[in-house]
């Protein structure tokens, strides 16, 4: 973030990220569009997590061979680490679901490959 | 032990179960002798409808679609559009998620 | 032993957590030793929280720390906030806990039997211990991030678990959706977690409650988690997951993830009534879950009656039993406020909502291991095709007559004696919200007189002539939850005055849960 920016970047990049990924999610009728909305929805929280955490001048927080100045919170960072390391199992478990309902139905449309309704 | 108590009101299940079981002890010796001309396996107990012959089991049993039916059409402004909101599509789903956030979410701004 | 009531929050979610990845090493050397060890870990986690629940109905809170010197030193020196994940395990947690514990040793106990035909059992009981940790994690947990953790965690496992058995396609389906849904949720959840640590610094659910006033991004997080955990619950209308996945799952497992979107209701309480308090306008608030909780009794209900598949017909059901617990505790939000209020009739609606919780997880797994029996015996949940099961699957169908009277709150049955709680506090608030209760529980009984008359009464058809009862290990799997609904039944005030009144003082009761942790 550079010192002559008007707005707060990070966050208008966090709500642009998590409008296109709900935007995705709402309208694409494709599963593995749907799919990649939600791993669109999953960066937009985890950068979200990040960027709370920055404080204005502030190095990486490592204590080790660095200067003791302002550090940014790592907290939020450990928070993202792990948001990540869920979203790539749940990503890889919906997408063999999707091989596995391409396999039984033969399409992977949300509306022509539904089994159940009512 | 058995009895509840909450407000200003108790339910005690004993006295119900009781109260069953008195009205059962009374009723069952009644109802168990019977009536004198019955005789069991003889044209009393075959199913009679007006001298046809009643139809196979299978189509006698009452399907489940089939029950209720006066109910169904008594209602059916209200099945008609809720049924029909029951799509099984995912996207629309997570339509009604955003929905309700937004609502819950002006609710919350313009009252409390 | 006094050392394992300390320490047992964490051996709660520990020990199961390590046989959940010692199952797949066993199952290579014999199954009959990996079903003994699953069972055995089950009993023994009940077992464990028998001991746990003794302990905090005579000392209070129970504190757990993890990783640091001593259990209870929750505010290391030089610090002023906690530092460590902690576990903090009041009336209202260890209650849900009992409940998970006995359905999940239920279930494990029907599975041995049910799935026994299905290929990859390990790998299905390695996700099941997944399941029921990550559960009793959100369950008995005192920190807001390790509540999103275990969240995923059992949503991951039920996902997989209710895609289980891939040969069907609607199963597949029913899973992927329940991912979705849970993925969206959960990630809603984080991003308000994320509000609360940017403001408050804190992580907490006690130091946070400490602290919080209700501003405008607050409320922001309000909104969020309330709508990610109604709709991981099954409030209408953000319902219409729940019966294509509970439907197609198999019947275990389905009587465990219904306990499991239990949890998520305890999770949404535990943020209102612990974390807020009465820092939220709790009219406002009150009345949004009281609204909901009627809706989704009423839409529920009507729309259980046409369905002609007998697990979605109690899927549409399970809906609307939770509409009456939502009910309940959403009075007693609403009255949160005005204290004489909550003594006249707020605390007696927040105990017939958590009373309902409890007979609701006793019938209704019964009710859902009764399909799968029909399923397993019949090869179908068609109602259509079911006819005259009666004469030769006695003892299912007195089980199935108990749950469905017992659902119906049909006196002497322990559905009456929380209805009745419901129905009185509820009308002093407003009467409507009474009469549509009681008008939901006759068109529940008209539905299960419809599922009853279509399966089990009427002539033997020949297409079932060869059917006989079910298995034994199934038949205690469901004679495990008619013994907890007989029981009950006898001995409501038992059950009121030693669980439940406990567990709604332990809801109202903010400043206790805050100082358990921040030391008074």
């Amino acid at each position: 973030m550079t010192q002559g920016a008007p707005f707060n970047v990070p966050f208008l990049a966090v709500a642009a990220l998590i409008g296109i990924a709900f935007y995705i999610i709402l309208s694409q009728r494709n599963l593995i569009k749907l799919v990649m909305g939600l791993g669109i929805l999953a960066s937009g929280v985890n950068l979200f997590l990040v960027t709370l955490g920055y404080r204005e001048g502030g190095v990486a927080p490592i204590y080790t061979h660095a200067p003791i100045e302002r550090m940014v919170l790592p907290v939020p960072q450990a928070l993202t680490l792990t948001s990540i390391v869920i979203a790539v199992a749940t990503l890889a478990l919906m997408l063999s679901m999707v091989v596995h309902i391409y396999r039984h139905t033969g399409s992977i449309d949300s509306e022509e490959s539904r089994t159940m309704k009512g | 032990m058995a009895i509840l108590e909450f407000g200003l009101d108790f339910w005690n299940p004993i006295v119900c179960i009781t109260a069953f079981l008195v009205l059962i002890a009374g009723i069952y010796p009644l109802r168990s002798r019977g009536q004198k001309k019955y005789k069991k396996g003889t044209a009393q107990t075959q199913i009679f409808l007006s001298g046809e012959e009643p139809p196979g089991v299978e189509q006698r049993h009452i399907k489940a679609h089939n029950i209720y039916w006066g109910f169904f059409q008594t209602l059916k402004g209200y099945y008609d559009p809720t049924v029909k909101a029951h799509t099984g599509i995912i996207n629309d789903y997570i339509i009604w998620f955003t929905a309700i956030a937004a609502a819950t979410a002006a609710i919350l701004f313009i009252v409390g | 032993m006094d050392k394992l009531i300390t320490h047992s929050p964490i051996l709660i979610i520990a020990i199961p957590l390590l046989v959940a990845f010692l199952t797949p090493l066993i199952s290579r050397a014999n199954e009959k030793a990996r079903d003994v060890l699953v069972i055995t870990t089950l009993a023994f986690v009940e077992f464990l929280v028998i001991v746990l629940a003794r302990d905090i109905y005579a000392n209070g809170i129970h504190i757990y720390t993890l990783g640091a010197s001593s259990p209870t030193l929750t505010i290391p020196e030089q610090y002023m906030v906690p530092v460590r994940i902690i576990l903090e395990v009041d009336a209202m947690s260890i209650f849900m806990c009992i409940i998970w514990a006995t359905v999940s040793l239920a279930a494990g106990i029907y599975s041995l039997s049910f799935m026994k035909e299905e290929t990859g059992r390990d790998r299905f009981y390695t996700l099941l211990l997944l399941m029921v940790v990550g559960t009793f994690g959100m369950m008995l947990t005192g920190d807001l991030f390790n509540l999103f953790v275990f969240l995923e965690i059992s949503s991951i496992a039920g996902g997989a678990l209710a895609a289980f058995r891939i040969r069907f396609a609607d199963a597949v389906e029913g899973g992927f959706k329940y991912i979705i849904i849970s993925s969206v949720g959960a990630l809603m959840v984080l991003f308000a977690i994320g509000i609360f640590y940017a403001q408050y610094n804190l992580l907490n659910i006690a130091a946070l409650a400490q602290v919080i006033q209700y501003t405008m991004l607050d409320k922001i997080a309000l909104t969020l988690l309330v709508t990610a955990f109604v709709m991981k619950t099954g409030v209408v209308p953000l319902h219409m997951w729940f019966p294509d996945t509970y439907t197609v799952a198999p019947a275990s497992i389905t009587a465990m993830l219904v306990i499991s979107s239990h949890a998520c209701m305890y999770a949404l309480f535990r943020i209102c009534f612990s974390l807020y308090g009465v820092t939220l306008n709790t009219a406002t608030v009150g009345w949004i879950i009281i609204i909901l909780g009627v809706l989704s009794m009423f839409v529920g209900v009507t729309m259980a009656v046409p369905q002609i598949d007998i697990k979605r017909l109690m899927s549409y059901h399970a809906i609307s039993q939770l509409g009456y617990m939502w009910l309940g505790v959403g009075v007693g939000l609403a009255v949160l406020g005005n204290p004489e209020a909550l003594a006249t009739y707020g605390r007696e609606a927040i105990s017939g909502g958590i009373f309902h919780i409890l007979n609701h997880a006793v019938y209704k797994p019964l009710l859902f291991l009764t399909g799968g029996a029909l399923f397993y015996r019949t090869g179908t949940r068609d109602l259509n095709k079911m006819g005259g099961l009666g004469h030769s699957m006695k003892l299912t169908s007195i089980f199935f007559i108990i749950g469905a009277l017992s659902i119906s709150g049909i006196p002497p049955f322990n559905g009456f004696a929380s209805k009745i709680m419901i129905y009185e506090s509820v009308y002093r608030l407003n009467p409507i919200l009474a009469i549509i209760a009681m008008l939901v529980s006759i068109i529940t009984l008209a539905s299960f007189t419809k599922a009853f008359q279509s399966a089990f009464m009427g002539q033997e058809l020949p297409a079932y002539k060869e059917v006989k009862e079910v298995p034994k290990s199934m038949i205690i799997g469901m004679g495990i939850p008619t013994a907890g609904i007989i029981f009950f039944s006898l001995f409501p005030g038992l059950i009121v005055d030693w669980v439940v009144y406990p567990a709604a003082d332990a809801l109202i009761n903010q400043a206790a849960y805050i100082n358990a942790v921040m030391g008074g």
